[in-house]
């Protein structure tokens, strides 16, 4: 079951490799919003960092996450079906949309700190709450991908159908992420246990619904 | 495929519901309700404003237990019910979210300044967020339905995002209020109030029965629809 997970891991991010526009199409979209935002204000008060960064976050995801189940054809679904039993196919795409979040947000907190300041007062700890974030945007917005792909829809419905089911989410980072900007950083060890939680909650509904997607 | 469930044809429960609604009418308008600073006579809202969300969250539980037994047993018959039961928990939820934020914008807010101005300083509340967003999400769940053409796909992907959607939300509502301020009855946590402590004895003689009768016109409401879907099926194939 490992194996299968990690084989078919190695071989979505052997497509990326081999396909790079879509990688780098990512990081153009993260470089110009953020420069359009650098351009139309400069040093925004903590909260406008806050909401902005959050809801760029949210964006990116949709971008990045959306392809990937909507890239499959349906030959290649029938394939698959032959090959693979649809929880590893599914947590193999869990655990490689997971990693390409990471590294967009990672870049597009560097990004962020370059053209718009830093707010936050402890790096390494905003880091983190970055990439768990993140990790939660990719997860949620991952099984909705499939949903939308299964519906044979683009991914304007995934904003219809992620945005409500993101928002708790959403909420409870905003409130992570806006402790972190006093000097003396608020205890959000009780948030970020809800936030893991709800991450849990999504893989275990993700590994039970999925069968049901899967079937034609 | 014709034949709706026999309860659907029953009249027992239907006299039932009628009656506790006639009585909550009036026990609720005639009644004597406890005299409350801010609250006064309006306090005679909880027996429509909470029973539309009491009736909601149990509508919606329905549709997902039927989205679950259509995953089970793949018959239609299950598809429809839980598309209808998800349409009046919808409708319940409107009826709530406007009786609520109308009942706020005269409580919470100054009642001489007219509701559109105090909304959106009400819509922030989290009780009224997490509203929003349930009731965003099963427009969502409607409009992914319509978007697929071909039925058994339609019931089968509908079904899956009624169930992530409802085990997503229901614990995510009951977070927020922890997590941001309310001025929503019920804090700590709790999704809407706490009725042994929130509601006096002469006003619970009342909202009980009235939470039943209620949610019993909305089982009533989701039926005939159900019914009239599976007529118009009838005349199709026949």
């Amino acid at each position: 079951m490992i194996r299968a997970i990690w084989t078919l891991f190695k071989k979505d991010l052997l497509l990326e490799i081999r396909q790079q526009y879509s990688f780098y199409g990512i990081l153009l979209y993260i470089f110009s919003t953020l420069f359009v935002l650098y351009l139309s204000l400069e040093s925004p008060e903590p909260q406008v960092w806050n909401g902005l960064f959050w809801v760029i976050q949210l964006f990116i995801c949709i971008n990045a996450v959306a392809k990937g189940f909507m890239q499959e054809s349906r030959g290649r679904w029938l394939y698959y079906y032959t090959l693979a039993h649809p929880i590893t196919m599914v947590l193999a795409k869990l655990l490689f949309n997971t990693l390409l979040m990471a590294i967009m947000s990672l870049i597009s907190l560097i990004l962020f700190r370059l053209f718009l300041g830093s707010p936050f007062s402890d790096g390494f700890r905003f880091l983190g709450i970055v990439l768990l974030g993140g990790c939660s945007l990719s997860l949620v917005f991952s099984f909705l991908s499939a949903v939308a792909a299964k519906a044979q829809q683009n991914a304007a419905i995934l904003a219809i159908l992620g945005f409500p089911i993101i928002l708790p989410q959403l909420i409870l980072l905003l409130q992570i992420s806006a402790g972190q900007f006093n000097e003396q950083p608020t205890d959000t060890t009780v948030s970020i246990a809800l936030m893991l939680g709800l991450d849990g909650l999504v893989i275990l509904l993700t590994t039970i619904l999925f069968p049901f997607l899967w079937k034609e | 495929m014709s034949n709706a469930p026999r309860y659907m044809y029953r009249s027992w429960w239907k006299i039932t519901g009628i009656l506790l609604l006639i009585y909550t009418f009036t026990a609720g308008l005639l009644g004597s309700v406890p005299k409350l600073p801010l609250l006064q006579e309006t306090i005679r809202n909880l027996y429509f404003h909470v029973c539309m969300w009491f009736g909601m969250m149990i509508l919606f539980t329905v549709s997902v237990v039927q989205a679950i037994l259509y995953l089970r047993k793949m018959d239609r018959k299950h598809d429809l019910a839980s598309r209808h039961y998800a349409g009046t928990g919808i409708l319940f939820g409107l009826l709530g979210y406007s009786t609520g934020s109308i009942w706020a914008a005269y409580t919470w807010a100054d009642p001489n300044v007219p509701f559109a101005e105090s909304f959106s300083t009400i819509a922030r509340d989290p009780k009224l967020i997490g509203a929003a967003i349930s009731l965003l999400v099963y427009f969502a769940y409607l409009v992914l339905r319509d978007s697929i053409a071909d039925i058994d796909r339609r019931a089968r992907i509908s079904a899956v995002y009624n169930i992530f959607a409802y085990v997503i939300l229901f614990p995510a509502i009951w977070i927020l209020p922890r997590v941001l301020e309310s001025l929503h009855p019920g804090q700590d946590g709790n999704p809407a109030l706490d009725v042994k402590n929130d509601i006096s004895p002469s006003m619970r003689m009342v909202f009980y029965p009235a939470v039943i009768g209620w949610t019993l016109l909305g089982v009533w409401i989701s039926t005939i629809r159900i019914r009239i879907e599976l007529l118009n099926e009838q005349k199709r194939t026949t």
